[in-house]
């Protein structure tokens, strides 16, 4: 009953996110109607990293305790969060094309977010290959843990590497300090994703759980 | 803490006695580094400025190579006469067989690298002796990340069927700092900088080492269960 009323306040408040960013939202003068993407871009890859703390949080807490609710955490926080680490890279590649005049260019940002992208693409691939729950759960936090802690790794590392090689940056000015409307419309979005990304993890907890209820 | 280590180097002399004895490892992985020399001098092409301008890159595409195929077999043999079961009942705090099996890759991977290190210098013509003590700090710190890496994702999918396939997609993305850290240290290296230089790199390299090993002691015991 609880993860229903979650379901329908994510769904408001996705639809306050649409409204507002379309609706409320001024155009932006320099890149038009383009620059909306951003209230899809922003708030998808919060709450990507939102999901891949989960990740760990539920890694952690299974190695600690031993108990599948922890196993289930992870596994239901890793897929969306996969999910809106690609939505992040295929909308920022769609506002690139007309704003960079490219689709992909390895920037610190969009590198470091393809590698966490992969790496937790490896961490799902890797839990499709075991069918014991047991070592499966075992195995997963290990890879989870680790993804986890190697996240500002990566970010530094490809910062450092493209200062080094290129110190002028082809990022285009982001309107700063941002503009009132633009920062309410951000926040209802990103209010929005999170409620989504709490139904599904809420969700998808309880649909393993039948799975595992059903299995064993 | 005498008897952790010496447990861990039990693991190191058990690995080397049976490579020194069988010579499976060893022998193929040197001639795959000289397969990977061919390979690069033909995707390249015959120019030496070149392989010049590439020759960091290259040398880590190589170890980086060697090692998908040297880590995934850590635990391969384990597998064997119910060699796992011996380890997991083996007392003691487990975290010392990951240690021992990663110093035990750290030692072949540190003979590969040798070795590549010395075909590069022969076919290329190219000369390492003025910049050895810093490329081997490099090539230390870099090893290590890749090992510590590789040890714990080897015993990770030592027991799954497709783990030829699993090992370098889990592998490769994890190591990416590894791998940007030790070329642009190896770059800096090899252009005569001094090692202030590459500081900020290696300073990387060392942080991303601890994170790694202190990652695989801690949980090690939960991969080895089986």
């Amino acid at each position: 009953m609880a993860v229903r009323a979650l379901g329908w306040l994510a769904a408001l408040a996705l639809a306050a996110g649409v409204a507002t960013a379309f609706g409320y939202a001024p155009r932006e003068a320099v890149q038009g109607n383009v620059q909306r993407i951003m209230y899809l871009h922003v708030p998808a890859v919060l709450t990507a990293y939102l999901a891949f703390g989960l990740v760990f949080l539920g890694s952690v807490g299974y190695l600690l305790t031993r108990r599948p609710g922890w196993d289930r955490l992870a596994l239901a926080a890793a897929e969306p969060g996969v999910i809106f680490t690609g939505i992040t890279i295929a909308s920022g590649s769609i506002w690139g094309k007309p704003t960079w005049g490219t689709w992909w260019t390895w920037d610190a940002r969009l590198t470091s977010t393809a590698v966490l992208f992969l790496v937790y693409v490896g961490y799902l691939l890797l839990r499709g290959m075991i069918d014991e729950p047991d070592r499966r759960a075992r195995v997963a936090a290990v890879v989870g843990i680790l993804g986890t802690a190697n996240i500002p790794i990566v970010h530094f590392s490809v910062k450092w590497w493209r200062a080094l090689h290129q110190p002028a940056t082809i990022l285009g000015p982001e309107p700063s300090p941002i503009a009132a409307p633009i920062a309410v419309t951000l926040l209802v979005n990103w209010l929005a994703f999170t409620l989504l990304l709490l139904y599904l993890v809420a969700k998808r907890t309880e649909i393993a759980r039948l799975e595992d209820l059903h299995a064993g | 803490m005498s008897a952790y280590m010496r447990r861990a180097w039990i693991v190191v002399w058990k690995d080397m006695l049976s490579e020194r004895r069988s010579k499976e490892s060893l022998n193929a992985l040197v001639f795959f580094s000289i397969l990977l020399l061919f390979v690069f001098q033909f995707a390249l092409g015959p120019e030496r400025a070149r392989v010049e301008t590439a020759l960091p890159g290259l040398l880590w595409l190589g170890f980086i190579l060697a090692g998908l195929l040297a880590f995934g077999r850590t635990f391969l043999v384990e597998r064997e006469n119910d060699c796992w079961e011996g380890l997991v009942l083996s007392p003691g705090d487990k975290s010392a067989i990951y240690l021992g099996k990663l110093a035990g890759n750290v030692l072949l991977m540190a003979v590969v690298e040798a070795v590549l290190l010395l075909l590069f210098t022969v076919f290329f013509g190219l000369d390492f002796t003025g910049v050895l003590p810093a490329l081997c700090l490099v090539l230390a710190l870099g090893t290590l990340g890749l090992a510590a890496v590789g040890t714990l994702f080897g015993a990770i999918t030592a027991q799954l069927r497709a783990r030829e396939l699993l090992f370098p997609v889990l592998l490769l993305p994890a190591v990416v700092p590894i791998l940007l850290g030790s070329v642009s240290a190896t770059q800096s290296v090899i252009l005569g900088q001094p090692l202030a230089v590459a500081a900020a790199w290696l300073k990387l390299l060392a942080a991303a080492d601890l994170v790694y090993l202190v990652v695989g002691v801690l949980t090690f015991e939960f991969v080895l269960e089986g």
